[in-house]
This record gives C-alpha cells, sequence and structure tokens, in this order.
C-alpha cells in the first residue's frame, strides 16, 4: 500500500492553496523599487521596409526615459534555432537573424520595431503613439505554397526562397518506400490540415529586468519554462552577459503549453534598457499582444499515403508536409516539425518502409514552434486518420485494422522504420481496456437513440504512440540539437532532518511541487510534508534544462531519484560510522539505518543532524554535510500510449458537433501521483478536443490576424467537454530510467484530435463524407454535409 | 484608455444636460464601451453614467405590456421570469456580462449579432427616450446606428406581451453572440419573425415567414420558403449561405418550441 503521501499517492496539490487564494507571486505581482515601464511599438503591416523611424516627439513626452529601435541592437546577437536540421541535399537549414527589434525590415503583424521607457505605463502608452515610422508596405508572404512557389517576394531578403529547409526521413529510406508504395495493391491518400493554434497561457509573457550598477549583475524575471535555458541563450548567443553575472527567475507561471520556453525579445529589451536607465524595467503583454506575439503550434498541410496489401497489412507510409516556421526561427521551431514529428509516423504499427518529407517555410506571420505534443499531434492524426480511411476502404472496421498492424508485446524493444527504438508498450491490451470502459457494444443503440433526435451519432477511434521526456542528448546530438537534454537536481537535507530539492524542471502549472516530494518521501521513508521544491531560480538550483516535452518526471524526476540515492549512500556511511558498524552490514527500510541481524537502528534524522554537528565524525572519511547534487541524462526518449474513442452527435441542420463521450486508456508507465496524472490527462483532452472542434488561428491574405481576440479565436470551454472515462492501469514501465515513468502532460493532446474527427468522420459517413479538416466547426461540417448530398 | 471626465447624474434631466458637451458619451453597462476605450479606440472628452438615474431602473407589468427600464441589467431580466425574454436575456454573454450590461445599452449600440434587438423587433416593442417614443420598426437603423439623437436617452422599453414567443439562438463559438437569432412572437396583429446576427444591415424581420406563418403556425408552414444569402455577413464563422441556412433552420425551431 502506498504511503499517503508517497509513490502512488493521490495528495491533494500543495501549490494550489497559494493560487486559489491569490498568494501565487507571478512576474507581473513584482514591483520593484524604481521600476519603470517598456511598452512596444509593433508592426501593424505584414511585411515592409522601415524607410525611418522618428521618435523625436516621443523622446519628448512626459515620463518619457529611453526609446530603442533595432538600431540599438546591431551588435548584439540573435536569438537562435536550438536544431540545426540539415536540407535532403546536405545543405544546413536557412537561419536569418531574429533580432531583439525588427530592423530593416518589419516581418509580421506586431514585430516590434521600437520600445518606449516611461515612468508610468499611460506614459509609454502615450509617447508609443506618437512614434511616427515609415513603413513602405510589401506584399506579404501568407500562403506556404504560394511562399515556396513566389521568390520575388521575400520574408527575408538575405535568403533566396522562402525555404527554410527540405528535410528527407529517412532519406535511405525513400527509394524502397516509393517501390513499396508503387507495387502496393491498395494505397489510402488523404490530404490535411493541421490547424495553426494560439497557445493562450492564462498569464501572458511578462519580463522585468533589473541591473546593478553597483555589482555589474543583471537579475531577469520572466514568464520561462525553463529559466537555465533562457540564460544560455541570453548569455551565449543574444547579449553576451556572462552567465555568472545574469540570474533568471521564474516565479509562479501562469501555464505555458510550450509558448513560455522560448526566449523572447523583449526579455533582451527590459535588461538592455535596466542596464541603460539604472533602473528596474517591466513589461507585461496584453492579451491582443499575446495572440500577435507568442509562438503559434502547429500549422501543417500534409498529404500522406498508407500502402497495404489486400488484408490490410501495413506495406508502407509515405508523407509530404509543408510545415509554417513563421517570419523568424524560434528555438525549437525547427526541430519540432522535423524529429519530433517524423520519427513517430510509425504509430503504433509494424510498418515495413515510412519516408517522410517536410518543407519548413518562412511566412510573414508570427513564429509557430512547439506547442503542448509538438510534432506528435501532427504525426498522429496524420497517421491515424488515413487509417481510418483505409479501413473503410478495405471494410474493415478500425479497431480490426490497427490490431492487425499493431507491434506485438513480445516484439518489444522494437526498432521502427522511423528511425526510433520503442522500448516497452502493450497495445492489444490498451486497446482491450478502451473497449472494456467506452462501451462500444451499446453504440448501435445510442446511434438509433440519437436518430430519433434526428442526430447524427458516429464512432471514433484511434491509438497513439509518442516520444517524449526529452532526451538523450547523445541521439539529440546527433540529430543536430545545439544543448544537452539531460536535468539536474540537487537534495539538501537540513541540519533538522527537513528536506529541500532544487529542480531545473520548471512547475507552471504541473503540480511538481507535490509530486517531487513524493518520490524523495517515499525513498528516505519521511513525511512528503517535511519536503520542499525549489525552482525557478537560476541562483538556487545548479541548472536545468526546463519542463518541455512530458520531461519532468521522466528525465527531471530521475535526476531528483539519484541525487537521493546518492544522500542514502552518503547517510548509510555515517550511520555505520554512528553504529560502529561496516559499511556492508547498513540496511535502509522506511527511515531507518539498522545494521543487518542486529539491534542497531538510528533514523534518518539523527543521520542528518549527524552530518551536520560533527562532533565524534571520521573527518579522514567523510565530509560533514548531506547535500547531493545529481545530473541524469536518459538513455532513450520514452514511449507513453493509448487507445482513445469518442462519441458525437452531429446535428445535420446545423453542423454543430457535440462531443457526447471521450473514453481514453493510456499506458504513461509508472505513476507517482494518480490525481495530477489524471488532471494531465483531462487536460490533455480537453485540448485536443479544442484543436479538433473549435480552435483556428487565421490570417488573410495581407496577413492580418483575424483571430486576434476570444471574439473570434474559440477556446474550448467547460460546455464544449464530455466528463471523461480515463484508465492508466494498462501500464508498461518504463524499461531505462529509475522510476519506470514515461509521461503524461502531452498524451491527451496528442491522441484525442484524430478521435474526434474520426468520430465526426464516421457520424458523417453515411452521407458519403470521407475527411473533415479540423477544426470541424459547424459552419465547415454542414459545408461538407451540403458537398456530400 | 485616454483620459476622461466621469459625472454620474441622478436624473434624466442632468443626464442630457451633462451630455450635452462636446464629444461626451452615455455610458450604461459598459460591456461595449469600456473595452473599446482599453483599447484606444475612443476618447470621448467625458462619460455620463446613466446607472445612477433611479427613473431608468425596474420593470413593470400593465394592461399587457411588460415595461424595462433602460438601465436593468440582463441578469434582472433574466430572473423575472418573462418567458421567452427571461430564457433570452439569461444567455447574453456571461455572468459578469449579465451583471453589468442592460437593455438600453445593448439597443442604443445596435450590435448586428446583439440578442435584445431580435425580441425588440419581434415584439413590435416601443422605445422610450427623454424626448419621445419609437416603434421598433422605426429604430434600428443598419449595424451600430439607430434612430436616436445626438444626446438623446433610452428611458425605457415596452414590450406588448406576445401570445407565445420563442427565440432560438445559434452561438457563434468563440464570442457567444448570435451567429445568427431569430426570435417568433405570436402578437396580437398577427405573427412577426426578427432576425438578429445574420445580415449586413442588422436585425430585421423576415416578412415571407411572417406570412406564411399567419396563415399556419407550424414550422411546416416555412417549409417551401428559401432564405436568399446576398447581403448577408460573411466572416470566419460562417458563409453568407450558413446563415441563411441557419435563418430558416432557427425560424423553424422557434416557432415548433413557441
Amino acid at each position: 500500500m502506498p504511503k499517503d503521501n508517497g509513490i502512488g499517492a493521490s495528495p491533494k496539490r500543495r501549490e494550489d492553496v497559494r493560487f486559489l487564494t491569490g498568494r501565487g507571486q507571478y512576474t507581473d505581482d513584482i514591483k520593484l523599487k524604481n521600476q519603470c515601464q517598456a511598452m512596444f511599438v509593433r508592426s501593424q503591416v505584414a511585411n515592409g521596409v522601415i524607410k525611418s523611424i522618428d521618435t523625436s516627439v516621443a523622446a519628448g513626452m512626459p515620463g518619457v526615459l529611453a526609446i530603442f529601435t533595432g538600431e540599438d541592437f546591431t551588435e548584439v546577437g540573435g536569438n537562435p534555432a536550438g536544431w540545426l536540421i540539415n536540407s535532403r541535399d546536405g545543405e544546413p537549414m536557412k537561419e536569418p537573424k531574429r533580432p531583439v527589434l525588427a530592423h530593416g525590415k518589419v516581418r509580421h503583424v506586431g514585430d516590434a520595431y521600437a520600445a518606449v521607457i516611461a515612468e508610468t505605463h499611460e506614459q509609454a502608452l502615450d509617447a508609443a503613439e506618437a512614434i511616427d515610422a515609415d513603413i513602405d508596405e510589401l506584399p506579404a508572404v501568407i500562403d506556404m505554397a504560394d511562399a515556396l512557389a513566389n521568390t520575388d517576394n521575400l520574408v527575408h531578403d538575405e535568403i533566396e526562397t522562402n525555404q527554410c529547409f527540405d528535410w528527407g526521413w529517412i532519406e535511405d529510406n525513400r527509394a524502397a518506400t516509393d517501390e513499396a508504395i508503387k507495387n502496393a495493391p491498395h494505397v489510402t491518400t488523404l490530404e490535411l490540415v493541421n490547424n495553426r493554434l494560439v497557445p493562450n497561457a492564462m498569464e501572458t509573457r511578462a519580463s522585468t529586468g533589473d541591473y546593478n550598477p553597483g555589482t555589474g549583475d543583471y537579475t531577469l524575471y520572466t514568464t520561462s519554462q525553463n529559466p537555465h535555458l533562457t540564460r544560455l541563450l541570453i548569455s551565449a548567443f543574444v547579449m553576451g552577459i556572462p552567465e555568472n553575472k545574469l540570474t533568471i527567475i521564474a516565479p509562479d507561471v501562469g501555464g505555458g503549453f510550450g509558448s513560455k520556453i522560448y526566449h523572447y525579445g523583449e526579455e533582451a529589451l527590459v535588461l538592455a534598457a535596466s542596464k541603460k536607465l539604472g533602473r528596474p524595467v517591466a513589461w507585461t503583454a496584453t492579451r491582443s499582444e499575446a495572440f500577435l506575439t507568442d509562438a503559434h503550434g502547429r500549422d501543417h498541410k500534409t498529404t500522406i499515403e498508407l500502402a497495404t496489401d489486400k488484408e490490410g497489412n501495413f506495406l508502407a507510409i509515405r508523407t509530404s508536409t509543408l510545415a509554417n516556421v513563421g517570419a523568424y526561427l524560434s528555438n525549437f521551431s525547427t526541430v519540432t516539425p522535423t524529429f519530433l514529428h517524423g520519427t513517430v509516423i510509425s504509430g503504433n504499427y509494424t510498418v515495413p518502409h515510412i519516408y517522410v518529407n517536410l518543407k519548413a517555410v518562412f511566412t510573414n506571420t508570427a513564429p509557430v514552434d512547439a506547442y503542448r505534443g509538438a510534432g506528435r499531434p501532427e504525426a498522429t492524426y496524420s497517421v491515424e486518420r488515413v487509417i481510418d480511411k483505409c479501413a473503410r476502404e478495405l471494410g474493415m472496421s478500425p479497431l480490426e485494422i490497427r490490431r492487425k498492424n499493431f507491434i506485438k508485446k513480445e516484439q518489444f524493444p522494437f526498432a521502427t522504420a522511423a528511425g526510433l527504438e520503442y522500448d516497452s508498450g502493450d497495445y492489444h491490451a490498451l486497446v482491450d481496456k478502451l473497449e472494456e470502459i467506452a462501451d462500444f457494444k451499446g453504440f448501435a443503440a445510442r446511434k438509433a437513440e440519437s436518430a430519433s433526435r434526428g442526430l447524427l451519432r458516429g464512432l471514433g477511434v484511434n491509438t497513439y504512440v509518442e516520444a517524449c521526456g526529452l532526451a538523450p542528448s547523445n541521439l539529440a546530438g546527433v540529430l543536430g540539437a545545439r544543448v544537452g537534454l539531460f536535468e539536474a537536481a540537487t537534495v539538501r537535507v537540513n541540519a533538522t532532518g527537513n528536506i529541500s530539492v532544487m529542480t531545473g524542471s520548471h512547475s507552471h502549472g504541473q503540480g511538481h511541487e507535490t509530486v517531487f516530494p513524493q518520490l524523495v518521501a517515499d525513498m528516505l521513508g519521511m513525511s512528503a510534508d517535511d519536503i520542499d521544491i525549489v525552482h525557478g531560480d537560476t541562483s538556487k538550483i545548479p541548472f536545468g534544462m526546463g519542463t518541455y516535452g512530458s520531461r519532468s518526471m521522466s528525465v527531471g524526476g530521475s535526476a531528483i531519484v539519484k541525487a537521493t540515492e546518492k544522500i542514502i549512500d552518503k547517510a548509510s556511511k555515517i550511520a555505520a560510522h554512528m553504529m560502529e558498524a561496516g559499511e556492508g552490514d547498513i540496511e535502509f527500510n522506511d527511515g531507518v539505518f539498522s545494521v543487518t541481524g542486529t539491534d542497531k537502528s538510528v533514523s534518518f534524522p539523527e543521520v542528518a543532524f549527524k552530518a551536520y554537528v560533527p562532533h565524534d565524525y571520521p573527518h579522514d572519511k567523510l565530509e560533514p554535510g548531506l547535500e547531493e547534487t545529481a545530473f541524469y541524462d536518459p538513455a532513450n526518449f520514452t514511449y507513453p500510449s493509448g487507445a482513445y474513442a469518442c462519441e458525437v452527435e452531429v446535428d445535420p441542420e446545423t453542423g454543430k458537433v457535440t462531443v457526447c463521450s471521450m473514453a481514453a486508456a493510456d499506458d504513461v508507465g509508472n505513476v507517482i501521483n494518480p490525481m495530477i496524472v489524471e488532471g494531465q490527462i483531462q487536460g490533455g483532452l480537453g485540448q485536443g478536443i479544442g484543436q479538433a472542434l473549435v480552435e483556428n488561428c487565421v490570417y488573410n491574405d495581407d496577413g492580418q490576424l483575424l483571430t486576434g481576440s476570444y471574439m473570434d479565436y474559440t477556446m474550448p470551454r467547460a460546455d464544449d467537454l464530455p466528463f471523461f472515462t480515463t484508465d492508466q492501469t494498462t501500464l508498461t514501465p518504463c524499461t531505462h530510467n529509475p522510476l519506470g515513468a514515461k509521461g503524461c502532460g502531452e498524451a491527451g493532446a496528442i491522441g484525442s484530435p484524430p478521435t474526434v474527427i474520426n468520430a465526426v468522420v464516421d457520424a458523417l459517413s453515411d452521407l458519403g463524407v470521407t475527411h473533415i479538416d479540423m477544426p470541424a466547426s459547424p459552419a465547415r461540417v454542414w459545408a461538407a454535409i451540403q458537398a456530400a448530398s | 484608455m485616454h483620459n476622461f471626465d466621469f459625472e454620474k447624474p441622478s436624473t434624466v434631466a442632468d443626464a442630457v444636460a451633462a451630455l450635452a458637451s462636446e464629444d461626451a458619451q452615455a455610458l450604461a453597462g459598459g460591456q461595449t464601451l469600456i473595452p473599446t476605450l482599453k483599447q484606444r479606440l475612443a476618447a470621448p472628452s467625458k462619460l455620463v453614467s446613466l446607472t445612477g438615474i433611479a427613473d431608468l431602473q425596474g420593470i413593470s407589468h400593465s394592461d399587457g405590456v411588460l415595461t424595462i427600464g433602460a438601465a436593468t441589467t440582463h441578469v434582472e431580466v433574466a430572473a423575472g421570469g418573462y418567458g421567452s425574454l427571461s430564457v433570452l436575456a439569461g444567455n447574453i454573454g456571461d455572468p459578469a456580462v449579465r451583471n453589468r450590461g442592460t437593455i438600453g445599452g445593448s439597443l442604443a449600440n445596435n450590435d448586428p449579432s446583439a440578442d435584445y434587438p431580435a425580441a425588440v423587433l419581434a415584439t413590435g416593442a416601443t422605445i422610450n427616450t427623454n424626448a419621445r417614443s419609437i416603434k421598433a420598426d422605426d429604430f434600428f437603423d443598419g449595424i451600430f446606428t439607430t434612430a436616436l439623437e445626438e444626446g438623446e436617452i433610452i428611458t425605457s422599453v415596452a414590450f406588448p406581451i406576445p401570445e407565445a414567443s420563442c427565440y432560438e439562438k445559434f452561438e457563434q463559438p468563440a464570442s457567444r453572440f448570435a451567429l445568427v437569432g431569430v426570435c417568433v412572437a405570436k402578437m396580437a396583429g398577427g405573427v412577426r419573425v426578427a432576425v438578429t446576427g445574420a445580415s449586413e444591415e442588422g436585425v430585421h424581420r423576415w416578412r415571407e415567414a411572417e406570412t406564411a406563418l399567419n396563415a399556419n403556425f407550424s414550422a411546416d408552414a416555412i417549409a417551401d420558403l428559401s432564405v436568399s444569402a446576398d447581403g448577408l455577413i460573411s466572416d470566419l464563422h460562417g458563409t453568407p449561405k450558413y446563415r441563411a441556412n441557419l435563418v430558416k433552420v432557427l425560424t423553424a425551431r422557434a416557432v415548433a418550441n413557441c
């Protein structure tokens, strides 16, 4: 039985007390003495040449302290892409500079070309409006196919086309895949769109720069998922501030979903402005700025072909995709559509031949980067949609065709044709579990009942496998990563026996402050209440690569386990000394060190006290203190998987889709806190349903964002979602990390969009509809019904 | 938000006087005006709040007419048990909007996707102002435009109580304004059908449906009618054709649910 707050228990989230009582401390809550305000002047046009910027009027306005333009940053570096991707011909990707402020050209609506610092927010706003820029508008590059075809109109003049790279995965598999498709008895082809999304974290981005002229130290308070990574980017690439002179503090952060992984120009600006003025400089994005400038997600156009024999055995998959990277390369923008997408095209299946081609395209839109799931939702959607279509063409049930092609339990570890080695999984068991929880047998009756009310009912199913727990540094390095992807932790046992754990895994909604203490408590046999987590401050924690890619438990948690093992190791030595026994005779169970075969024992707090009060201490053998740091680098990705089912009702008169039920059987490996895992799964399902049915980021041909507020960008709301039926008991532990955990943060968002669309298409299949693009909005569904009938 | 002066008079006469100054703007619940000011899309010299005027508050019911003070909030109407009018009011925006927004503000603004204009037009209500009474058929004058003169203040709205009525709203998914809303009211003088959300001209009556429903008040009566897509709104959430379809579907449903 799990302890009430150890591994397997579900204590309530301790951080919620402060969040729910208004005691959180977000970046905008931090008011530093003498703080002044920054305001950005942003482009109203998508593409234009900056002829001149007249700041003279603004400079003389009340309260104005400084004005910056792109000119002021020509000597500093650009914000880089974190992964170097090579094209099929071996050429490295095109990497135009991403400046702190636009210089020479503006490249998307919202691109900042000037910034005003003033005493108050209102004064900065007044002055920002008084800045007079002469910008020659150019035609906007928006449509990806047009962008590739038209080289007269460029997002970046210094590169000759709008193509960032043309990637093949795996290029050596191309000929065999082509051949297999050419000779296949059956090929199902599907063209689909993975709709562009705006992340919409509840807290908008905010940054406060604080330079201390007395010490030369910089502090940046910012909304980051990974403060050390931000420090590294600012220090090594953008501003050259030495890492030892720069502290990044990401305090409470209200959600990120990927959008706060990245370093943004506003962070560099407030640091530079603080240096110039010798005062703290603060900025908080409005919601409009968030829509215009947070890195967006998804935005793929894909053609996928699935070749099978007549019995539905998969022979080959080939995909061709255009991926929008927007106007500038954001930090993870090149790895997301490539290695986080192409490598999981094999899905849960044995597919002998796989070839993925992906062209990344610059457009005059906001940068596009990793967003909850990051590449894997795009792959899963393509594969699971084409399988569904194939099953209909072959007259097979969607479960039958999947079961037939699953990788079998006994085949693990399994090397796919897309270049990954899945360590563990049991996909047949997941589908069996899904059948149990989703009540497929009752569907026909429910469909008839819906029909009696004039509604079309559909059932959609699919499976997914994803690669997360980012990432083995050696493999990432081979694939072009410019950083390592380990995680670090320090476990500090205080003299009185309580513990502080410093982790590089930043928590911005995940519940780390609750779940990480459970690990340490379980290992040390103590109460989690005596353990606290410290995160989000580069001056307090050893290092960290941050939170994304469902890596916090499998990588960050493993680092904590490793550091705690070191604590136990050292404490055992102290205990051996205390009990005058040999180290090899010491046992540690439930917080008590004992000598094998005797009744001698000392408790963990007694050992901790001895470590800090080392009277009678073997200084020749042991150092005082009880604090250990560990870095953990995973041996492989982790591979969560799942099987989902969804039932929808479609109103054929209005096209409105209602999600009636959603069942999710997930294998996320070993579970530390079932309640938190359940919350992560449910949140992901909600986000996936949002993508499938309502969310859509749309630019018009002029590059104006049509969905720039909640009046037009639809977020899923509680009444859009059904009660979820979930299960995480069909688990196969990860084989290569000490916890056996695989990750659960992105699973729901990866697995659920195809489930919903498969259900909508199923509902409309009698009318002859074979596909509908996301989001399946009422107008789009109605139009599809009209077109079919 | 730009700076402005603020007045909160307690009588209609004082409000009218306050609104006489240049670029003064009346403020009711502020559910459209305040966001507009926050985005600096308007810069009135003075805001004149109408929420402190007792004469604009309250709901009364006599001789088959329901009279609602212009500054009455949506929650008050929603809670009053006034049939489909209360249902309509209870589904405007969200609780925050319903607790601030007022019927007079909604009508004066005449957003092409607002709900109240459909009920006012369908029932042939009368809009009373500080200066006169205006029939619903004369009040709405294209999107965001009404018969109100500069500085004229709505004081109340008088609804003749219908024999039967129903408002069917199909929500725009993001804003939850009416993508299309149809109010059908069976009045003593005949059936009236008002459509909001659909037309580039704003709220309007569907007279062909009224004729058909006067002959036969059933959903089947409009089955053979077609709605032209000409002049209907086209946006991200619906084409003119889609809106034309919704007008007919929602009218039929409103009749069936009357």
